[in-house]
């Protein structure tokens, strides 16, 4: 194991082997979140996507939510965003709370001629905004080409643009890098984290991998039909649940999780071959 | 030029200028199989009208309206593919009609004029009654433009940016039905859908921006009627399908052009 595991962890977390929700917003102990989901439950096909699901996003903060395939990541988001009704539980949201959504993909059909000025303009508003938009994703040079001759990169640009367009209080991104090169992948959050910081504005975010996104998160939320754990992202990697769900399987390309995480708690990039040993016993 | 030729010919282009920037919607969101799905229920509207003995264009509204919301019902709880659903209903609802116009065996019943049109029989009130829905419809259009193309682009993003998407997906389908059953005079139940997807298609090469293309096609509809009346002054072809072919004659000649964009 790597030799600095713990570092981040307080004794007592340590200690505790039993699942529960790590406090990780002290900054905000009596803030109004942006938006929270309470005891949410949701039901298809007799199949229980979500139970007892419970999340808050407070202003100013990245969340990341992960969790494994047919976790409950998407129906979460969308609860949250209003698009489905819960069978259980409720949403709260901060009055007149202004929410950017950027869906994992957007497919529009050959027929339409739609420029990307004119897929933002659709949102409304200020025309002005929509260059200003683009250049805060570095997409000013596509403002008039066709949404359909974007590529998967300059889609995801241009689809966060249109998140920004109505300067959100929360953004929400599933799946922000879907269809993009990893080096892209690692601009592409550090474009989110900064914008962040610049807009102020509360972030949710789906991602599949916690490596990348580790160093911009304030919190990680794991979801595997309920909250399993959440907590700093440090502090998640080494949670038992977390383990349980991702670090311990070595089938389905699970395993690519448990390399990053030994990056991560390690915190230095030479210790791959030290984490051998470790991964396959 | 003799008054008949006149008035199909003011009928034609009113009908024109709605199929246009409908039929772009059309297009755009793959609706034309909801169209011909429509356009079949016109006729059990014709045999209800007659059998309730109220105006035949208003029961033809009526019942192409109440498919159309029938059908935003049924999509929502989707335990059949659109196709199938469109399927059962389209069929249905023209084996319907068929069978309610033979029980009725009335003799103000043409079915012929029905299912292709009767361009050449329009009266002044058909043309009021055309330019009277066409203002109300293209004003809708008009004032919901931006949430209707936004609900068509992206639904959720619609959704979560604050656009009532019931509301604009009822009143597409709503729009839609009343423009199929006025453009039903024009070309009749098996063809109206030719007169919403040719003229968009062919003015898709053509245009910029969705704007531009539901204008265009507006106005490559308009002369599609002209030609087609044209046609069928002069061939003595029958008018519905001259216009569905003078249509497509823009079409083939608009494949040379490259896309716009």
């Amino acid at each position: 194991m790597s030799r600095l595991p713990n570092q981040y962890i307080t004794p007592d977390k340590r200690l505790n082997g039993t699942p529960t929700i790590m406090n990780a917003t002290p900054n905000h102990p009596t803030a109004q979140p942006l938006i929270e989901a309470s005891s949410i439950g949701f039901t298809r096909h007799k199949r229980d996507i979500l139970r007892n699901a419970n999340l808050q996003v407070y202003a100013k903060e990245l969340v990341t939510l992960i969790g494994p395939n047919g976790a409950g990541k998407s129906t979460l988001i969308r609860i949250l965003l209003g698009l489905l009704k819960p069978d259980a539980g409720r949403v709260i949201r901060r009055p007149d709370l202004r929410i950017g959504y950027m869906p994992q993909k957007v497919s529009i059909d050959p027929t339409l001629p739609l420029t990307v000025k004119g897929f933002l303009g659709l949102a409304g508003g200020d025309r002005n905004a929509v260059s200003q938009a683009l250049a805060l994703t570095d997409a000013s040079h596509l403002e008039n080409y066709a949404m359909q001759s974007l590529s998967g990169g300059e889609m995801q640009r241009v689809l966060l643009s249109r998140a920004l367009y109505r300067k959100p209080h929360l953004l929400v991104l599933d799946e922000p890098v879907q269809g993009v090169d990893v080096a892209g992948q690692s601009k592409l959050y550090q474009l989110i984290s900064n914008l962040r910081d610049e807009l102020e504005c509360g972030v949710l975010m789906v991602s599949h991998d916690l490596h990348i996104v580790m160093a911009a998160t304030d919190r990680v939320v794991c979801l595997n039909q309920h909250i399993c754990c959440e907590g700093h992202p440090e502090a998640v990697s080494t949670h038992p649940e977390f383990l349980q769900l991702f670090g311990k399987t070595e089938d389905t390309g699970i395993a690519i999780y448990t390399h990053h995480h030994d990056h991560t708690h390690d915190g230095s990039h030479s210790h791959d071959h030290a984490c051998q040993g470790d991964h396959h016993a | 030029m003799p008054n008949f030729i006149l008035y199909a010919l003011l009928a034609g282009i009113g009908v024109a200028l709605l199929t246009g920037p409908l039929g772009s919607f059309v297009v755009w969101r793959r609706m034309a199989y909801l169209g011909d799905t429509l356009a079949h229920s016109a006729l059990f509207g014709v045999a209800l009208g007659l059998l309730l003995s109220i105006n035949l264009n208003i029961a033809i509204v009526a019942v192409c309206t109440t498919l159309a919301l029938l059908f935003v019902a049924m999509q929502h709880n989707q335990s059949l593919a659109t196709d199938t659903l469109l399927g059962i209903l389209a069929h249905s609802s023209l084996a319907l009609g068929l069978v309610a116009v033979a029980i009725i065996d009335s003799p103000s019943v043409n079915l012929f004029s029905y299912m292709f049109g009767d361009l050449l029989a329009t009266s002044i009130k058909d043309i009021a009654l055309i330019y009277g829905v066409g203002v109300i419809v293209l004003g809708l259009l008009i004032w919901f433009w931006r949430q209707l193309l936004s609900f068509t682009v992206q639904a959720d993003l619609a959704k979560v940016e604050g656009i009532n998407t019931t509301f604009i997906r009822t009143l597409l389908m709503v729009l839609l039905a009343v423009v199929i059953a006025v453009a039903m005079k024009v070309v009749g139940v098996l063809l109206v859908t030719a007169l919403l997807i040719i003229p968009a298609a062919t003015s898709r090469r053509l245009s910029k921006t969705p704007e531009q293309m539901a204008i265009v096609s507006a106005l490559i509809g308009c002369l599609a009627v002209c030609g087609g009346l044209a046609a069928s002054y002069w061939l003595n072809t029958p008018t519905g399908p001259s216009i569905v072919l003078s249509a497509t004659t823009f079409f083939v000649i608009s494949l040379s052009k490259k896309v716009a964009i």
